[in-house]
């Protein structure tokens, strides 16, 4: 007999819920992230997907499915389709008929193609997956862009009210203020940071370092948000490849091991929402990873979180469990989110430096963990860094995503 | 945003037509068919909001959504309506005015509009309650 659930039963995962077989990433790659007007979608995608199983030892012909991330082809290059395309390209199609699924779900559609290729391998269906991401922004005028990307929201019922998406992100930094004390100061931190960290990655899109009177100082888009509290429209594409952890080392002496998967839902309109500076869908997916891995925050060495404002950096790692709830701000401006610090965060340089290709960001959080853990991240490295987590936010938060990765499976 | 998508809903848009959950007494705007309490055993009923309410956060948008460019400088807020749902909908008179906690009433507006040969959208958006 079934009983209804308590709050705190609905959250946990299902009783017993683990995968069935682990699962290991054994190949890495991000193409260059930034505005790349004489590279194509396909070619984006391509060059990060060969890449990986380069880097995997693997052979095209060795592939049983490939799941590619990607938001709004239709939007911003006229193409849906993105899986068959991009399996085309990559050589897949003609000669091997590899099935290939696109995922989307706004901007974190990367985390969940990650996702879907890790349940593909944990369910023992495919042995060698590559799990994509990518997306090509550029090719239309910035408005039509921030257009595109506010069709993450409720169109209906915010956009049509005039909501743009840093309009929403605005929204939630202005009650956090109100409510915890958090300064615009404390907001510019966080993007300081993440371009101090963009500087020593070779692939991020801005690679200058800014101080926080550049940040307050630069045009208002959405008050209290700057135009560098905001993430750019890059173009980029990211992919890694999926094996069961008891084959990965025959491929890599490093094999980094999938330790969660998880993924929640919430509103699709911020209005709607239980507290409106708590993603709710971070929380609960956050909590699933943390059970699955039998792990908790302070086992974490660092973290990739979906900072496309710089208020969604403060309000991820205080829903992940790394800050108090209402004092990220105050952490982020003590240094304990720099490379150093007791929880380093946004190590690639985040969303903000590194670029957001919205389909590419939950696939390229991976491969900067991965990149991470295997001590070759070179002038960003985190010493002795064992196990990280990513997180991944589609919309004003209707959708997270949170991985673990570790060295150890 | 196409016509019929924006006609089917103009009882809500112009009149603030939401729904309540006769079950469970939970009210929604924008209105939904099925409750989020109860789901299939809700009883869903339409319901016109009375419309006053109180600002819970806001920001003023300077770069506009396709549409909008010619309204900014423009108060966007989340008002929590006295039944208890929240919208999303634009404050209308001095952006700098604006505050938290400050109570609300409808007014009818011209929301945006499709180019200068589109559609002109009308709705609500709201004005101080005390003015």
């Amino acid at each position: 007999m079934v009983s209804t659930p308590n709050i705190k039963e609905k959250y946990a995962l299902p009783e017993g819920v683990d995968l069935m077989r682990d699962v290991a990433i054994i190949g890495v790659k991000n193409t260059k992230y930034g505005e790349l007007w004489n590279r194509s979608l396909r070619q984006l995608v391509v060059e990060a997907g060969i890449g990986a199983i380069e880097d995997a030892g693997v052979s095209g012909k060795d592939i049983d499915a490939l799941y590619v991330g990607n938001m709004s082809g239709g939007r911003f290059i006229e193409q849906e389709h993105i899986g068959a395309l991009i399996a085309d390209y990559s050589g897949l199609s003609k000669n091997l008929h590899v099935p290939a699924t696109r995922v989307e779900a706004a901007c974190a559609s990367g985390g969940l193609a990650l996702r879907q290729g890790i349940m593909n391998v944990a369910s023992g269906y495919g042995d060698i997956v590559v799990a994509a991401g990518a997306e090509k922004m550029t090719d239309i005028c910035s408005s039509e862009a921030s257009s595109a990307l506010a069709a993450a929201a409720d169109r209906e019922w915010e956009g049509m009210a005039g909501a743009t998406f840093p309009g929403l992100y605005a929204m939630i930094a202005t009650l956090h203020m109100h409510k915890y004390g958090t300064t615009s100061e404390q907001l510019a931190e966080v993007a300081v940071k993440n371009h101090r960290n963009g500087a020593h990655n070779p692939i991020a899109q801005y690679k200058n370092q800014i101080t926080v009177e550049q940040v307050l100082n630069s045009v208002m888009v959405a008050d209290p948000l700057h135009i560098f509290d905001c993430s750019p429209i890059t173009d980029g594409a990211s992919a890694l490849v999926l094996v069961p952890a008891e084959e990965a080392h025959k491929y890599t002496d490093t094999p980094i091991y999938i330790r969660a998967t998880a993924q929640a839902s919430d509103t699709i309109a911020l209005h709607d929402r239980r507290d409106i500076t708590t993603l709710d869908a971070t929380v609960v997916a956050g909590k699933r990873a943390y059970e699955m891995a039998k792990m908790g925050p302070e086992d974490i060495d660092l973290v990739e979180v979906h900072d496309c404002f710089t208020i969604a950096e403060l309000c991820a790692i205080e829903d992940l469990g790394f800050a108090e709830k209402g004092k990220g701000g105050i952490v982020t401006a003590e240094g304990e989110t720099a490379i150093g610090g007791r929880i380093p965060v946004n190590t690639s340089g985040g969303l903000k430096a590194c670029g957001h290709p919205v389909g590419a960001t939950g696939i390229k959080q991976a491969v900067e963990i991965v990149t991470q853990l295997r001590g070759e991240a070179g002038g960003r490295q985190v010493d002795g860094a064992e196990c990280g987590m990513t997180h991944n936010v589609g919309g004003s938060g209707a959708t997270a995503a949170v991985h673990i990765l570790s060295r150890d499976r | 945003m196409s016509v019929p998508r924006f006609w089917r809903s103009l009882g809500s848009r112009y009149n603030l037509e939401g729904t309540h959950c006769t079950e469970c007494g939970e009210y929604y705007y924008p209105p939904r068919d099925t409750c989020v309490n109860c789901r299939r055993l809700g009883k869903i009923e339409s319901y016109k909001f009375k419309g006053t309410g109180e600002i819970i956060t806001y920001t003023i948008i300077h770069t506009a959504a396709e549409g909008f460019e010619e309204q900014t400088p423009y108060a966007l807020a989340i008002i929590k309506l006295d039944e208890g749902p929240s919208l999303t909908a634009q404050i209308v008179g001095n952006p700098k005015e604006v505050y938290i906690g400050m109570r609300v009433k409808p007014v009818f507006r011209k929301l945006g509009e499709d180019g200068e040969r589109g559609m002109i959208y009308y709705g609500t958006k709201f004005v101080p309650a005390e003015a």
